[in-house]
C-alpha cells in the first residue's frame, strides 16, 4: 500500500511525534519505576494507578512555569538549543523501518542520515551550555564535545564492521538480510566475524556514551556540575532537553535493534513484525536503564581512557578481523 | 598484550556480575515502608512528648499533683496544679500544662514520678501551623478525652 505524498507526510509527522512524545513521557515513568525496583522501593504511586499519570502531571507543571532566559545569555542560541536537540531525533526516526510495511522513508543512505542527525544532538547541547553563560554549563559543554568525539569513533568503526557484512546502508535491506530465525541476526553471524557479540557490546557502550546516559553522564554530573548544560534552563526548556534524552535513547535502541537484532524479524516465526520490533526495542531500553542503576558515574579521564585505550583498539581489531574473514571465506 | 586482554575480560566479567546482582534485586519485593499509607510502629522505648497515664477504672489520671516532675524538669516546661477532693485520700490533678517548645525530652519527669503517672507518647510526626499548638499542651484534657 503506497499512500499519496501529502498523506504520507501527515502520517509521518503525526505518527512520529506521537510515538516520540509518548515514549519520552512514559520512558521517564519506566525509568523511575525501574530505578525504584532496582533499589527495592515502590517508585511513583500517587498520581493515577501505579503513578501512571505522573509524566502528565510533570509535563503540566513544567508547561506552567515561566520561561527564563538568564541576563547576558545569548538569547537566540539559548532558546534554539532545546529545539535542536529534539528535532534530529525526530528526523532520525523517519528512516527507521518498524515492520515490513511501516516506515516513513526508505532511504538508500538511511544509516548515514541517522548518524548525521544523531551528531547534531551533541552540537545542540554544546550550544545550550555555551549560550547559558554559566561556568558549569560551559564545562559541561566542553566535556560533552570531547566525550562524543571520543565515542563517535568506536561507534562508527563497529558500524563499518557491520556495513562490510551487509554491503548496504539501507536500513530496510539490512533487516531483510537478517530474515528467518535468530541465528540469522547480525549479532549471531559468527561466520562473518566470530567477534560479533563484542562488536555489539562496543556499539552499546558507545550508544550509552552518545546519549549521555549513566555511567557516562559527564555532561550533567550533578555532584560536580549542578545540572551541566541544563543548569540555566527552566520550565519547558528543560522539559524538552529531558524528552530529547529519551527520544535519543529511543533512536539509539531502535538502531541497535535494526543493526544487530534483526529489526522486525521474528526469532521463532510467530506474532507480527512490529510487535517483535517493539519487544526488542524495549528490552534494549530496559538494559539502558538497568546499566544506569547498576554502575556509578566514571571519572572523566577514565571515560576518555576507556574509549582511546580499549574501545577503539578492540573495534579496530574486529574491523580487521571482519575484513580478513570476508576476504578469506 | 595478553595481560591487557585478560584485564579487559575480568573487568567486563565484573560488570556483568554487578548487573546480575541488580537484576536479582529487581525481582525482590520493596523493603521500604510506604509512609503516609503505612507507618512503622514506634519502638517501646521511643520518647515522644509526655502524657499522663490513664487509670483504666476511673478514666482519669493517676497523678497525685505532688509537683515532683515540676521540680525535676530542667527546662521548666511543666506546670502542675491539684486539689484534695472530699473523701479522697490523695490529691488529684486539676491542671497539667506542658510547654513542648522548651521540652528537651530528657525524661526526668517520668523517672521522678512516685506513682508512675507519666509516660512517653509515641507521636513522632507532630506538626502545626502555629506555636500555640505546642506552647501549652493541656495533658489533663488529653487524658480525659482519650478513649480507654
Amino acid at each position: 500500500m503506497s499512500l499519496p505524498e501529502p498523506y504520507r507526510l501527515f502520517f509521518y509527522l503525526f505518527g512520529t511525534m506521537a510515538f516520540v512524545g509518548l515514549n519520552a513521557a512514559y520512558l521517564v515513568w519506566v525509568e523511575r519505576k525501574a530505578a525504584a525496583r532496582f533499589q527495592r522501593r515502590p517508585g511513583p504511586t500517587e498520581v493515577g494507578p501505579a503513578g501512571l499519570l505522573q509524566p502528565i502531571a510533570d509535563a503540566i507543571k513544567l508547561l506552567s512555569k515561566q520561561l527564563l532566559v538568564p541576563p547576558e545569555a545569548d538569547r537566540t542560541l539559548f532558546r534554539l538549543a532545546p529545539v535542536l536537540v529534539m528535532a534530529p531525533a525526530l528526523m532520525c526516526l523517519s528512516t527507521l523501518p518498524y515492520s515490513e510495511r511501516l516506515g516513513a522513508r526508505d532511504l538508500n543512505l538511511g544509516l548515514v542520515l541517522v548518524f548525521a542527525f544523531g551528531s547534531i544532538n551533541v552540537m545542540a547541547i554544546m550550544l545550550g551550555g555555551w549560550a547559558s553563560r554559566n561556568k558549569y554549563a560551559i564545562i559541561s559543554a566542553a566535556r560533552i564535545v570531547s566525550q562524543n568525539v571520543a565515542y563517535e569513533i568506536p561507534m562508527l568503526l563497529t558500524v563499518i564492521t557491520l556495513l562490510m557484512i551487509t554491503g548496504t546502508m539501507n536500513l530496510r535491506e539490512i533487516v531483510e538480510q537478517q530474515a528467518g530465525g535468530f541465528w540469522n541476526w547480525n549479532i549471531c553471524k559468527l561466520t562473518a566475524n566470530p567477534l560479533m557479540p563484542v562488536t555489539f557490546v562496543i556499539f552499546f557502550i558507545c550508544l550509552l556514551a552518545e546519549t549521555n546516559r549513566a555511567p557516562f553522564d559527564m555532561a550533567e554530573a550533578e555532584s560536580e556540575l549542578v545540572a551541566g548544560a541544563f543548569t540555566e534552563y527552566a520550565g519547558m526548556g528543560f522539559g524538552v532537553f529531558f524528552m530529547a534524552e529519551y527520544a535519543n535513547i529511543l533512536v539509539g535502541c531502535s538502531l541497535a535493534t535494526i543493526l544487530f537484532f534483526g529489526g522486525w524479524q521474528s526469532p521463532i516465526g510467530v506474532l507480527p513484525g512490529h510487535l517483535w520490533f517493539l519487544v526488542k526495542l524495549y528490552a534494549l531500553i530496559f538494559t539502558v536503564v538497568w546499566v544506569r542503576w547498576t554502575f556509578p558515574r566514571t571519572q572523566f579521564y577514565r571515560l576518555l581512557n576507556l574509549s582511546w585505550t580499549v574501545l577503539i583498539p578492540v573495534s579496530l581489531g574486529t574491523l580487521v578481523l571482519t575484513s580478513a574473514m570476508l576476504k578469506l571465506f | 598484550m595478553i595481560r591487557a586482554l585478560r584485564d579487559l575480560l575480568t573487568g567486563f566479567g565484573s560488570l556483568l556480575t554487578g548487573m546480575r546482582i541488580t537484576l536479582q534485586q529487581f525481582f525482590k519485593p520493596p523493603v521500604t515502608v510506604h509512609y503516609p499509607h503505612e507507618a512503622l510502629k514506634m519502638p517501646k522505648r521511643y520518647r515522644g512528648h509526655i502524657l499522663l497515664v490513664r487509670d483504666p477504672e476511673t478514666g482519669k489520671s493517676v497523678c497525685i499533683a505532688c509537683k515532683a516532675c515540676e521540680k525535676a524538669c530542667p527546662s521548666d516546661c511543666i506546670v502542675v496544679e491539684g486539689i484534695k477532693r472530699e473523701g479522697d485520700k490523695k490529691k488529684s490533678v486539676t491542671d497539667f500544662k506542658l510547654d513542648f517548645t522548651k521540652c528537651s525530652l530528657c525524661g526526668s519527669c517520668v523517672e521522678v514520678c512516685p506513682v508512675d503517672a507519666l509516660e512517653f507518647s509515641k507521636a513522632y510526626n507532630l506538626a502545626s501551623t502555629s506555636k500555640e499548638a505546642f506552647y501549652q499542651i493541656d495533658l489533663v484534657k488529653r487524658v480525659e478525652a482519650r478513649d480507654p
